[in-house]
């Protein structure tokens, strides 16, 4: 089964943290992203290709009209074979939905929907420069209830500027109190050249005002076991969710399944590559969706992958499978529980099931993941 | 060209004082240089010595010059390096000129290091000129800095041409005064061939070529000359003088002059210099004086940070002994960084420049350890050992009794921080000799210091404490009984041994201690606690502990752009590279030169 991911590049106004591919667009740019984008996937089209996920995400997609998101599923599923149980998900913006387009998003076959909501504080939202405010994204989280969306997840950040022990626990308990099944959880990271990065370059101080290193693990640890208590299970590095409500789609990322991406610098990962569609919004409606694809994989190293994605889970990795990907032998320090593992249990960074089969990340283990995975890798 | 028109002479100068500008303003002023050629500081042509602002090898040049006299003269000017580390070599370069221009900063005054040259100037017989610089400097004080000369130095300077070489203020006035105050070079054509080799350097096509200062007899293309300290001999290829941009071959040099020999030389050894050059077929009896053959002071390990670029590594510092014949390097093993070398240098500086070469002009990853001198050690059987690398220093049971070298040092500062600078070199087991007031505001202390209190940071610590004001300069004298110990590092439990070294025993507790903070801090954070000691003998003096890493990056995955999952991971692997694996812990290359800067 493939995944389908639809990227929509707009946002109505780009968060200082965000160094993903995303533009502020106006109507007519739209309308012509739009008819751009229907036809890149027609140009796909193959109805061998039986797809049970659809994930529209962004930027923001629902900056678009609800009657265009829903002309792109319908494009997707008259290119795919896409399964009558399939799950479909759109992104969303609190400030960027009402209840009426939250209905046709509905009833145009979207059933899951993902809030950025990021915190239930004021002045954390507006300390990331975000659009909404805690209010409007109850209310979207309400409505979306009341549109009929019953797999409802929401975003949630740790190490905003300001962002206090207790302010996040009053996130938590407010966020989750909300109708809804699955939480994204992460930690805020400066990425170079964003607005963000400059602005506590030039004022030093602003790094003082985000909790150190270890705080944050503290806090962290704090979230998974509040939201424990509340039935959120973590089944990845960042996502947790009430059983059953495990984002199909992202599991497929983790799991080293096939998706195929439409849209400006979308990814994809299909036939044992890896490539993305390399041209910008202007562009991509000038070539009117005809695909220009680069390569970023083409003899992807199913072995390494496996490791560096598997882990990630909660579920973790099969040894077994890891001995069928890896010919080699490269990891079968890996796979025979070698001292390396041995000592990485020890300090209880890794979880190792009794028939030693499944290796897996404790909760210490997930906080320091690309440590632990580039150890493993080397 | 006749002898009276020739006059052979050098700059002496403190760093930053205005010497490689002032050769630059000389070489424009005798038009040796094409104004396209004209780049900042000419003679110093190594891309280390332009950013340093220091001349580390000689060079020299021919210029000529239309006095105002009419007459066209020769100059042969030979660049010195200014730093204590090349001291002999600086001997060599003055060894082959009738005089020195001294230039001195009108706003600083005088320095140790311009001293310490100066001196050096007068005892081989130069004659001195003067020259206050930087006189367009809103602080230059020109009356003051002339009253310093005389006082201090004791030669007329009252009437040193006043100059700005920056500004290219009254040049031609020094150039003059060359002429008039430093005397024409003597000898004698016919005499047997005498010529003082002052530098030398590898060039890919002609082999060795040796730069000499002819004192007697005439040296002639084809002929076959001698090297008499180390014997070599070889038929000379060409023979010529140096011009500003490239070498100008005459067929002759006659006594007086200062040119190059090309002879297909292989090895920079056989050519070093303070040696004298003669003729085979008709030999001088005596050399001259003052050679000697210049001993490594500091000795310390340099390792490629990746163990497979250890022949690339062998490769390199073979071809910049090529140019350099005081560096000397000999195999070595560590058990913590694997196959490398022991590099034995003239001073800090001279490791400093070696390694930077290796790594920019090379392309090598190098961890360099901390350097040691060279203790002497006698044995309750009586042997003597000279120990280099403190890994090899002997079970302290069979030692009768130990040594170090000493120093002889010179500071000069303004006065109010006589009270800093005598902390210090207390701090630094010297003994206290004299103290001199060079004026009012001045002062020049001398101190006898341990080698090994001053390889370290000691010339850091000196201008933090006096705000950067003073200069230091020193001389070896001698090995002095001393109670040392060596002292261990160990990580995770394990000695490392590139970190062990040798210290005095009352200074053990401060500097291990001091040492495992410096480790906490270069160290990052691991999975694991990585405890870090330090021990003498077996036990433990001093201990910290790296707490383990409790978070790395936690980022949203999009859209199933795994590519930034790599991208980091990459990332880490790139990082790994730059560490050194010690057991289970991963020590950045810096680590083993921390305990250089203690002093922070």
């Amino acid at each position: 089964m493939c995944g389908i991911y639809i990227h929509i590049p707009f946002c109505k106004r780009k968060c200082i943290y965000c160094d993903f591919y995303s533009v502020c667009g106006s109507d007519k740019l739209y309308s012509g992203f739009v008819s751009a984008l229907n036809n890149s996937i027609k140009n796909r089209a193959d109805k061998r290709i039986k797809a049970d996920t659809v994930y529209f995400g962004g930027g923001t997609p629902t900056v678009l009209k609800s009657s265009q998101l829903t002309s792109i599923l319908n494009a997707v599923k008259h290119s795919f074979d896409v399964s009558s149980n399939a799950e479909i998900t759109v992104e969303a913006n609190p400030c960027t939905v009402t209840r009426e387009s939250l209905s046709e998003l509905f009833n145009g076959g979207f059933n899951r929907i993902s809030f950025g909501i990021q915190s239930a504080v004021d002045r954390e939202l507006s300390a990331l420069s975000r659009l909404h405010n805690y209010k409007q994204a109850e209310e979207a989280v309400l409505n979306a209830e009341r549109a009929g969306f019953t797999n409802i997840s929401a975003d949630i950040m740790i190490g905003i500027i300001d962002q206090t022990r207790e302010s996040l626990i009053d996130s938590i308990e407010r966020i989750t109190s909300l109708p809804v099944s699955h939480i994204s959880a992460y930690l805020l990271k400066v990425e170079e050249n964003t607005p963000l990065d400059e602005m506590i370059k030039r004022d030093r101080s602003k790094i003082a005002r985000i909790a150190d290193d270890d705080e944050l693990a503290e806090r962290y640890l704090l979230m998974n076991r509040l939201l424990k208590e509340k039935g959120f299970l973590q089944y990845e590095i960042s996502n947790f969710a009430k059983p059953g409500f495990e984002s199909r789609h992202n599991l497929k990322y983790w799991r080293c399944e096939e998706y195929l991406g439409f849209g400006p610098h979308a990814h994809s990962y299909f036939d044992s590559k890896r490539y993305f569609e390399d041209c910008g919004v202007t562009q991509f409606i000038d070539r009117n969706g005809e695909p220009k694809i680069t390569y970023t994989d083409t003899d992807v190293d199913k072995a390494e992958e496996y490791i560096m994605l598997s882990l990630r889970l909660a579920e973790g990795l099969d040894t077994d499978r890891l001995a069928r990907l890896d010919k080699e032998g490269r990891y079968s320090n890996i796979v025979s529980n070698a001292m390396e593992i041995n000592r990485l249990s020890y300090e209880k960074l890794i979880n190792i099931s009794e028939d030693g089969k499944h290796i897996s990340l404790s909760e210490r283990g997930f906080l320091v993941s690309n440590a632990v995975i580039s150890r493993l890798l080397n | 060209m006749k002898k009276e028109q020739i006059r052979n002479f050098c700059i002496i100068a403190h760093i930053d004082h205005g010497k490689s500008t002032l050769a630059d303003r000389i070489l424009e002023l005798t038009s040796s240089v094409e104004l396209r050629d004209m780049e900042e500081q000419l003679l110093d042509n190594m891309d280390i010595e332009r950013e340093r602002g220091i001349t580390i090898k000689a060079r020299a040049v021919r210029l000529n010059y239309k006095a105002k006299n009419g007459e066209t003269y020769v100059f042969n000017l030979i660049d010195t390096p200014g730093h204590v580390d090349f001291n002999y070599e600086v001997s060599r370069s003055l060894a082959a000129c009738e005089g020195a221009i001294l230039v001195v900063d009108a706003s600083q005054g005088i320095e140790a290091q311009t001293l310490a040259n100066t001196y050096l100037a007068i005892e081989h017989d130069l004659e001195v000129l003067p020259v206050v610089n930087k006189i367009d400097l809103p602080s230059a004080d020109p009356q003051n800095a002339c009253e310093e000369i005389e006082n201090v130095i004791g030669i007329p300077a009252l009437d040193a041409p006043r100059i700005s070489a920056k500004m290219g203020t009254n040049i031609e006035e020094v150039l003059e005064r060359v002429i008039t105050d430093i005397p024409a070079p003597k000898g004698d054509d016919n005499a047997p061939l005498k010529a003082l080799i002052f530098d030398s350097y590898y060039d890919q096509y002609k082999g060795v070529i040796i730069f000499v200062r002819v004192k007697e007899g005439t040296l002639k293309v084809g002929e076959t000359i001698k090297m008499l300290a180390t014997g070599a001999q070889f038929q000379t290829v060409e023979i010529g003088y140096m011009g500003a941009t490239s070498l100008v071959p005459s067929g002759e040099l006659k006594s007086g002059e200062v040119g190059y020999i090309a002879a297909s030389i292989k090895d920079i050894g056989d050519t070093r210099v303070g040696d004298t050059v003669t003729s085979v077929e008709h030999p001088c009896s005596e050399p001259l004086e003052g050679y000697k053959k210049v001993n490594p002071m500091v000795y310390s390990g340099i390792y490629p940070t990746d163990g497979a670029k250890y022949p690339d590594l062998r490769d390199a510092l073979e071809k910049l002994r090529l140019n350099d014949a005081s560096l000397s390097f000999e195999p070595e093993t560590s058990i913590a960084l694997g196959f490398g070398f022991r590099c034995g240098f003239l001073g800090l500086l001279h490791m400093e420049i070696i390694a930077e070469r290796l790594e920019r002009e090379y392309n090598l990853d190098l961890i360099t350890t901390a350097p040691s001198v060279i203790y002497k050690v006698t044995m309750t059987n009586g042997d003597v050992l000279y120990i280099d690398n403190p890994t090899n220093y002997p079970n302290p049971a069979l030692i009768a009794s130990a040594e170090e070298p000493v120093v002889s040092a010179n500071i000069l500062a303004p006065s109010e921080f006589v009270g800093n600078i005598m902390e210090l070199c207390q701090d630094r087991r010297g003994t206290f000799k004299d103290m001199k007031y060079l004026d009012e505001t001045r002062v020049e202390l001398h101190y006898e210091l341990p080698l090994n209190e001053i390889v370290y940071d000691f010339f850091d610590a000196l201008k933090s404490r006096t705000r950067g004001y003073a200069s230091f300069d020193y001389e070896m004298k001698g090995y002095q009984v001393s109670k040392l110990v060596k002292l261990d590092i160990l990580l995770n439990g394990e000695v490392v041994d590139a970190l062990s070294f040798i210290v005095h025993t009352d200074k053990a507790y401060a500097r291990g201690r001091r040492i495992c903070e410096k480790l906490k801090e270069t160290i990052p954070r691991q999975l694991f606690e990585v405890p870090i000691q330090a021990a003498i003998g077996g036990k433990i003096i001093a201990r910290e502990t790296v707490k383990a890493m409790r978070k790395d990056v936690l980022a949203k995955c999009y859209g199933g752009d795994i590519t930034r999952k790599k991208k980091l991971l990459e990332k880490q692997k790139e990082g790994k590279k730059k560490m050194r694996q010690l057991g289970s812990v991963e020590v950045p290359q810096e680590a083993f030169m921390s305990v250089l800067k203690l002093d922070e």
